[in-house]
């Protein structure tokens, strides 16, 4: 799409600050990790002390490991749910409205409804609550995530393939590990990381369906404990590994499925 | 494979039941629990009633629905506007630039919400960037206070959802036939007529979509209010947690949660009816 000149100028200008608002932001979070004094309005000199304390701090280890335990967990689970559930949709002859609202519902419902939805429905069942119900609450959107992801690769599966393996006497499960899995498996690898960096990330379900004890504390949980308690240099430390980890994660999911973030 | 109905409803199962079980069976408690009564030492008590509802209409909570509805509608504006601004710019600069800047326009939204957040903490702040900034370029007295006001969580939740509005929009800005403009322009339209009457109207789905997603999660949100009005400024998502985590009132929490779910379904819905017409009156115009 070609604009005229004049307005082509305002368009650059408008890009230009969008991105400052967009980046800003993250970047002085980064800057400020690196600062000797940890304050905002003076730069002490360089020093990667804050990640040293950040290691010394137990409460982010302890909780940092609680997250990739439920991370890893609800990705697997979530993937193996939301490429099969992918598979049955795009196979079905007919798809009604109330099932493609059904797969879209996690993914829109706002979050603090369905965290205390769990936590009526866990408390009416007398479940006890810890990591392995925060597990069960991150399960129910990222299958949702995953699902959409390989179903977007799978608009464009020649289906004919699967029959041609199918009629020549194939079993149906050497049919799926030979033919179809090594076609969408960028798109799982992919719906996966996505998966696995909406669990590291997720605050709201996870606080309110970990129970009451100390152990099943999650990294966002502490952060936002630490972040109510006030602007610690620790929290920049902490936000740019986040950020590398997110940002790797993603750039895994670009390298494996191309053009799944927008681009 | 394609076809066998048995198959596909197998591999289907595992899943729909997972969802059946903790997405839906417990949105219905949730809105069971919003008929019942609470016990008088907190608790349920399994008598039908609409109290809760009346409550929820009551002016103290009602100002706070209706203020949360406020603060997410001025977010959603300035967000589909500079969103859809944004876009547009994007899907008029030189082809090969456009997924680069797509992907750096979308790249924040998957970093951490609370991070995301913390960092306008840290910028408005008293002892922060901008305070700071402000004195540097000589502003007379003492900057006035930034956080824990209504335009830091305005500009909290407008700076987390920018980068969906953007992808949203950019969409059908792309998909639109660049004849039709030129047609516009060469039957002697104004820049701006074309704009408003050829342009606009075929893309307004995106930023339709980009708005009812910034609005539903805007207007439950809970973070930040939180972290950026300091409690100071209550919203629903701030009055749910409440009911629920210190209140203990979890049918009044629940009523609330049901309302919330009734505008978001009722935005959706709306939006969808919305595109249908806007896509078909927009082919009957390029057609005839």
């Amino acid at each position: 799409m070609a604009s005229e000149p004049a307005y082509r100028h305002l368009g650059n200008f408008l890009l230009a600050a969008v991105f400052a608002f967009l980046y800003i932001p993250i970047a002085m979070l980064i800057a400020l990790s690196f600062n000797e004094g940890g304050m905002p309005t003076v730069w002490s000199g360089f020093s990667t002390k804050w990640y040293a304390e950040l290691l010394k701090n137990s409460d982010i280890i302890s909780s940092a490991g609680n997250t990739i335990v439920v991370a890893a967990a609800s990705t697997g689970i979530a993937t193996v749910l939301g490429t099969c559930l992918a598979l049955g949709v795009e196979t079905r002859r007919r798809r009604g409205s109330a099932l493609e609202a059904l797969i879209f519902a996690p993914m829109i419902i706002p979050d603090i409804v369905l965290a205390i939805a769990l936590l009526s429905f866990f408390s009416l069942l007398g479940v006890q609550m810890g990591l392995h119900t925060i597990v069960m609450a991150h399960v129910v959107f990222n299958l949702a995530f995953v699902c959409s992801v390989v179903r977007a690769r799978l608009k464009f599966f020649d289906w004919s393939i699967v029959e041609a393996s199918e009629d020549l006497g194939a079993p149906a499960l050497a049919t799926f590990a030979r033919v179809t899995l090594p076609v969408i498996l960028p798109a799982v690898i992919a719906g996966a990381l996505l998966a696995f960096t909406l669990s590291v990330d997720e605050f709201i379900i996870a606080y309110f369906t970990s129970g009451a004890g100390r152990s099943s504390i999650t990294l966002p949980i502490q952060v936002f404990a630490m972040i109510r308690f006030g602007v610690t240099p620790e929290i920049n430390a902490l936000a740019t590994l986040l950020m590398c980890a997110s940002l790797a994660c993603l750039a895994l999911a670009q390298k494996f499925n191309r053009g799944m973030v927008g681009a | 494979m394609r076809g066998t109905s048995l198959r596909s409803n197998a591999l289907m199962a595992p899943a729909v039941l997972w969802l059946g079980f903790l997405l839906i069976l417990p949105c219905a408690l949730v809105l069971a629990l919003s008929f019942f009564r609470r016990g008088i030492y907190g608790g349920v008590e399994y008598v039908l009633t609409l109290s809760n509802f009346a409550q929820a209409i009551d002016p103290l909570y009602a100002g706070i629905l209706l203020n949360s509805a406020r603060i997410a509608g001025i977010a959603t504006a300035i967000a589909v506007v500079i969103g859809y601004a944004a876009a547009y710019a994007i899907a008029s600069a030189p082809r090969r630039w456009q997924a680069v800047l797509l992907f750096f326009a979308v790249l924040p939204f998957w970093s951490n919400y609370l991070i995301r957040t913390y960092a306008w903490i840290v910028l408005l702040n008293s002892e922060g960037l901008i305070p700071l900034i402000l004195r540097w370029i000589g502003y007379p007295g003492e900057p006035p206070q930034l956080l824990y006001t209504e335009g830091a969580v305005i500009t909290g939740l407008v700076y987390n959802y920018l980068p969906f509005v953007i992808l949203a929009c950019y969409a059908p800005i792309l998909r639109l036939n660049p004849e039709l403009r030129e047609a516009s322009r060469d039957l002697g339209g104004s820049a701006i007529a074309t704009f408003l009457r050829i342009t606009l109207p075929l893309t307004l789905s995106g930023a339709a979509a980009g708005a009812v997603f910034v609005f539903v999660l805007s207007i439950g949100n809970f973070i930040t209010p939180a972290l950026l009005g300091g409690g100071r400024f209550q919203m629903v998502g701030n009055l749910v947690y409440h009911q629920f985590l210190s209140a203990n009132d979890w049918p009044f929490g629940s009523a609330l949660s049901a309302i919330l779910i009734a505008i978001m379904l009722l935005l959706l819905v709306a939006q969808a009816k919305a595109a249908e017409r806007a896509s078909g009156t927009a082919r009957s115009e390029s057609h005839g």
